[in-house]
């Protein structure tokens, strides 16, 4: 027995004195607010209190802890400085997801506890142990700073209000469930064998020597293989006999944890041979990964729009390549699955409960009707949880054994087998007239799909789209790739392929407007897209279009920062300016959402909910349209959210759909809910709701039911399918937006130094500025990582020790500016903004790296020594075209 | 004799067969020569992350621990006649409050760059010494601070300069049954200025991509003593005699560090950066610190 004080109550634990701090709080003690990301401190989501001073839980062994005060987010609310910051992160949207904020309020607690009112520096050194990749760490530092000041009431929550998170307080107090929170008493656990290969044959011998059982292809009851799309299931549960990137699932042992966790990679009966691998340029012409690709061509998306280019006065060109991206949420993926008679039960993080729905029903050869899947809390997500991960595996797991199976990935494991943003390389060129009108833009990118197929289509199909970005462009043919390689699959990540195409896009626009002497914001300005404009897909825009107010709000920042340039010493200042469209939902594709709000005789209503809430704010989001559409508060609806057992299909939360789709679903719902109640009291149809007390009053007079009443609502938006030359309606809707990077570039470092960004968005109609806000700027941090930090190397950057995610101190002060063109089709106006955010920044970022340097970056991550290349190459340029024209004069 | 000896029962911590936790340094020093084959453990914050990197694939580290956390004693900075003493238990954080004279400022710059708080507040000096990374933060500014490492060990106590305690990647003059208990800093010379300069990708919890530590003395605008060293740019971080040389006797001039005086490092290309770009930065960031120590 080791005793120790936590959170003020003594606790004797009987665990080996090397367990880790947080894995006896949260194993031993139940005290599952103390979260884990990456066991490496790393991530600091562990973040605890020892003796005052924050720790890494995950870093301190509990015999380090004997005798000694613990002091964890459960314990915060009993201190009045722990409740006024746990009311601060709330009333700033300090929390997204969620999954950092244990460790963030621990780390600013030691630091309040000794600095009651410290500036911005304390507080980033303060916080800077603690990643967090929702929210761009602007709110937290905000919120910090304001414990102690005098706060306002939060608004009721009317359309149009930032109406505090309704799922934000379970996150601040530790008492919200995510994916390894919780799990049967019972429950065996699953750890899945990888392939440590990036292309390797393999065979499995006799494992009857291991004390618990190994599963491998045999085991899967159904179909051995789940994918994104119906006809594409090529993604092994357990791959029979062949590895196709380093990662790759090939068994799992299943057993008592003990058991499981005491099993050596030497113990396992694997013999492997290693086969060369190949990556996607090498696999144009290398062999086939999978038959039914001879050519390693996934998906190739087309867009041919124009007959004949106008003639041209300016031409620019250029090859970009984009590194590896991780979607790096903070909460490894996680769950458990139990096997119910012939139904099976999954519960954990996901994006997707439908979709996982039938990939479990897959492999066990089930039908869909007997999978239910429970989301937990999702501790980020970014697109990165829509693919199935643990599920298969449990459910195979839990029906081969009858016991309920729990897992939990590693931060290593969740590096190498989840799928990430796909790397491209693309080839771009674009002409002007001598007034500096586009007149053609042609495109052809080469993505990187890794292994297997995910969402590699959908991402070829969006990219030719979009590649043109927000312009009016008369020619414009495009291509884009997906090709198969040993790399991790490359799947769906805020944005779909699109960041990466606008970074080329954005840097020959820069190039055009410097050739016809244009300022590069009036250049975006003359060729932006407005209302009546056609797109390069022949769709006519017939409202909400507001690119033209976002570069006109931009305008005077964009004088100011300009004329603010220093440009003196080794640092050049500069600013850059990008923009980007983004459609709404599946790309040509049905994408409908169902919500229903019922009222109970006794009074209760209920919103049932089925859209995830993966941090992005869709929870509070629809509740305000629902409440709003039926004529009550927020405060009157109870919540019943996404379970496929008790909601219905909202569709998966991705594409940025939900509060455009779901939205107007709820819309619809509070609308039909509504009608039913007027009609039944006879009412006209402006009267005045109220639901106190267990009483809905209409004008004031009460409503008696004797049965339910239910207000359903769907929505679908209008589209028409891509023909082979990418005409059609793809998006009922698009966001748009413009951004501009302020930076310095350390001339003999290479190094970059962000110091503003400012972000204009039409969001159509912010229904929750505040979460608006705070969706755009955590996609400006993704943005930044992007630009400047992240590649995911397999084998190399396998941990967040050498993957790096932009930190506190990387996110410079961000402007937020809505723009709100209303969407008619969109609840109260609204459309989406979830992935718009991140796709401007990257560019934005190398537009100011040109715009203070000259030099055209041409690889991201712009890493300091490829930023030094790029101004080598600028400066050797220069001094031969000095010499030509020496020569020539 | 206080100590606990546990031997496990398997319960969520593979791997991690006994766990040695003295309170005294001689009983560490028995323990320890009792069991060799124990990795020693003081902040946590390298063997942690190592086991859990190498669990990812199955590959456990079976040494049992020897935990010198709760030895008394060695939690102390001390000054003697000769320097002073930090104790093996020295963590960043300690350092950064440490009130000491202007020479160790790369030091305590150093303990502000490593890492974050958390980091910080658990990770030792001493640990990050035997920890031997290339890229190890505390190693360049001791270097120049002309450090000692005191070991005790069976044979009794010896003491070792810094770059004779350092022989390689992950390698260090540790013999079997010995510990380090302590750093020696020498009293630095009279008007000495110390300075650290850390390059990194991101600005917080970053390994670095090089970094550079000096001491210099100038007096009447001319260099008196200069000690310089880089890190992450070689298997050890390095002191630089001929740029140190090159700057004695003359004003302290950037300028005068040229690319020749880094001839013995020996950067390599990593995810983080590429060896000429190494090579090139460690001498902007020599000469940006000759600015600053000016
Ligand atoms: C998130 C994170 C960020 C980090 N950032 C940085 C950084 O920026 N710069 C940097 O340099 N380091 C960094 N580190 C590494 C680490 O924090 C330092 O090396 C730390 O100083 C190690 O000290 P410790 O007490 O935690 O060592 P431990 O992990 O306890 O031990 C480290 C090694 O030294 C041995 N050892 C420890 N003490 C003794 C002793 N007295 N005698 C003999 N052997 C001993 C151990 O056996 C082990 O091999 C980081 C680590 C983490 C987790
Ligand atoms: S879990 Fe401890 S730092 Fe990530
Ligand atoms: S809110 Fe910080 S990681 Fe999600």
């Amino acid at each position: 027995m080791i005793a120790l004080r936590v959170n003020g109550t003594e606790h004797g634990v009987a665990a080996p004195p090397a367990t880790r701090l947080s894995a006896v709080l949260r194993d031993h003690l139940g005290l599952t607010g103390t979260k884990v990301g990456c066991d490496a401190g790393d991530c600091g989501a562990c973040t605890v209190l020892l003796d005052g001073a924050q720790v890494c839980a995950c870093l301190v062994p509990l015999a380090q802890a004997e005798g000694r005060a613990v002091a964890t987010v459960e314990g915060l609310a009993a201190s009045p400085l722990g409740a006024a910051l746990q009311a601060a992160f709330q009333a700033h949207g300090a929390a997204q997801c969620g999954i950092c904020s244990p460790g963030m309020l621990m780390a600013a607690m030691e630091l309040l506890a000794s600095t009651p009112r410290p500036d911005e520096a304390q507080v980033q050194a303060a916080l800077g142990g603690v990643l967090c990749r929702c929210t761009g760490y602007r709110k937290i530092i905000e919120a910090v700073l304001a414990v102690g000041r005098a706060s306002v009431a939060p608004p009721a929550g009317a359309v149009g209000e930032s109406l505090p998170r309704l799922d934000g307080p379970g996150r601040l107090d530790g008492t919200e469930l995510y994916g390894a929170d919780t799990a049967p008493a019972d429950a065996l656990w699953l750890r899945p064998i990888r392939s440590p290969y990036a292309h390797a044959r393999f065979v499995i011998g006799d494992a009857t020597h291991l004390p618990v059982r190994l599963l491998t292809a045999a085991d899967v009851p159904g179909r051995n293989g789940f994918g994104i799309y119906p006809d594409i299931k090529d993604q092994a549960v357990f791959a029979p006999g062949l590895a196709r990137y380093r990662g790759d699932c090939v068994a799992a042992l299943v057993g008592e944890r003990a058991a499981v966790e005491a099993v050596r990679w030497d113990d396992l009966p694997i013999t492997w041979e290693e086969l060369p691998p190949q990556g996607a340029a090498a696999a144009l012409s290398g062999p086939a990964l999978h038959e039914r690709w001879p050519d390693n061509v996934l998906t190739t998306g087309r867009l041919r729009s124009g007959e004949a280019a106008p003639p041209a006065t300016h031409t620019a060109s250029g090859e970009w390549q984009t590194g590896c991206v991780e979607h790096g949420y903070i909460e490894p993926e996680a769950g458990w699955a139990r096997r119910v008679g012939d139904q099976m039960e999954v519960f954990g993080c996901t994006q997707a409960p439908y979709m996982d729905r039938e990939e479990v029903a897959g492999v066990l050869g089930l039908a869909p009707a007997a999978v239910r899947i429970i989301p937990s809390a999702c501790g980020g997500g970014f697109g990165g949880k829509l693919d199935v991960s643990f599920q298969p595996l449990l459910a195979v797991a839990a029906w081969v054994t009858g016991r309920p199976v729990r897992a939990v990935w590693s931060r290593g494991e969740s590096l190498a087998s989840s799928t990430k943003r796909h790397p491209a390389s693309i080839q771009a060129s674009a002409s002007c007239d001598a007034a500096g009108r586009l007149t053609r833009f042609a495109f052809e990118g080469l993505y990187d799909t890794g292994a297997y197929a995910s969402w590699g289509p959908t991402v070829a199909g969006r990219v030719p789209v979009h590649c043109m970005g927000p312009y009016r462009v008369p020619f414009v043919r495009s291509r884009a790739r997906a090709v198969l390689s040993n790399n991790p699959p490359s799947g769906a990540f805020r944005g779909f392929g699109v960041p990466q195409a606008a970074i080329a896009q954005e840097m020959l626009w820069d190039q055009l407007a410097d050739q016809a002497g244009l300022d590069r914001l009036e250049f975006r300005l003359l060729n932006a897209l407005r209302v009546g404009d056609t797109t390069n897909t022949g769709q006519t825009l017939e409202a909400s279009v507001g690119l033209v107010e976002c570069l006109e709000a931009l305008r005077p920042h964009w004088h100011a920062l300009r004329a603010a340039r220093c440009s003196t010493g080794r640092r050049r200042g500069g600013v850059g300016v990008a923009c980007m469209w983004y459609g709404i939902g599946n790309t040509g594709m049905s994408n409908p959402s169902t919500m229903r709000l019922v009222l109970a005789p006794e009074g209760r209503l209920s919103f049932f909910n089925g859209a995830v809430d993966i941090g992005q704010g869709s929870t509070t989001v629809l509740a305000q349209i629902a409440a709003e559409a039926l004529g009550l508060p927020v405060a009157a609806l109870s919540l019943v959210l996404g379970d496929t057992g008790l909601t219905a299909d909202a569709g998966k939360t991705s594409a940025s759909r939900q509060t455009f789709v779901s939205g107007r679903a709820a819309q619809a719902a509070g609308a039909a809910l509504r009608d039913a109640i007027l009609l039944r009291a006879n009412a006209g149809a402006n009267a005045r709701l109220t639901l106190a007390d267990g009483v809905l009053r209409v004008d004031g007079v009460a409503l008696r039911l004797d049965a339910p009443l239910e207000g359903q609502g769907s929505f679908d938006p209008p589209t028409v399918a891509l023909d082979a030359d990418g005409q059609g309606l793809p998006y009922a809707t698009y966001g748009f937006a413009a951004q501009l990077a302020a930076l310095e570039v350390d001339l003999e470092l290479g190094t970059v130094h962000l110091q503003r960004i400012v972000a204009a968005h039409d969001v159509g109609r912010a229904i929750n500025p505040m979460l608006v806000e705070g969706q755009i700027q955590g996609g400006i941090a993704q943005g930044i990582g992007l630009a400047l930090m992240e590649e995911y190397l397999p084998g190399r950057t396998e941990n967040l020790h050498d993957y790096l995610m932009p930190s506190i101190g990387d996110v410079p002060a961000i402007d937020c500016i809505l723009v709100e063109a209303r969407e008619p089709l969109g609840p109260f106006g609204a459309k989406g903004i979830g992935e718009p955010a991140l796709v401007p920044t990257a560019p934005a970022i190398l537009s100011a790296i040109r715009d203070a340097t000259g030099a055209v970056v041409r690889r991201v991550p712009a890493l300091p020594h490829r930023v030094l290349e790029a101004l080598r190459e600028q400066r050797m340029g220069e001094a031969l075209r000095e010499q030509r024209s020496g020569v020539a004069s | 004799m206080a100590l606990a000896i546990v031997s496990l029962q398997t319960i969520g911590c593979p791997g991690m067969d006994a766990y040695l936790r003295p309170r005294t340094l001689d009983d560490a020093l028995r323990l320890l020569a009792a069991a060799p084959g124990c990795q020693v453990l003081a902040g946590g914050t390298d063997v942690f992350p190592a086991r859990a990197g190498a669990e990812v694939w199955l590959r456990r580290d079976d040494r049992p621990l020897l935990d010198i956390s709760g030895v008394a004693g060695l939690a102390e900075i001390s000054e003697t006649a000769a320097g002073w003493r930090l104790g093996a238990l020295v963590t960043w954080a300690q350092l950064r409050r440490a009130a000491l004279p202007p020479a160790f400022a790369g030091l305590c710059e150093a303990a502000r760059q490593v890492g974050g708080a958390q980091v910080q507040n658990r990770g030792t000096l001493l640990g990050n010494l035997c920890n031997a990374s290339p890229a190890a933060d505390g190693t360049p500014p001791l270097l120049t601070l002309e450090a000692g490492v005191e070991l005790a060990g069976p044979a009794g106590t010896r003491v070792l300069p810094l770059a004779a305690f350092l022989l390689g990647n992950r390698r260090t003059a540790l013999a079997p049954g010995e510990l380090a208990v302590a750093l020696r800093l020498p009293r630095p010379p009279e008007g000495a200025h110390g300075g650290f300069l850390k390059l990194g990708a991101r600005s917080h919890l970053v390994i670095s991509i090089a970094m550079v530590a000096g001491v210099l003395v100038v007096e009447g605008g001319q260099v008196r003593a200069a000690r310089l060293a880089v890190g992450a740019c070689s298997a050890v971080a390095q002191r630089l005699p001929l740029a140190e040389a090159a700057l004695l006797g003359a004003p302290p001039d950037p300028a005068r560090l040229r690319p020749e005086h880094l001839a013995g490092l020996a950067p390599i290309d990593d995810a983080r950066a590429s060896a000429a770009y190494r090579q090139h930065a460690a001498l902007v960031l020599l000469r940006r610190l000759v600015e600053q120590l000016a």
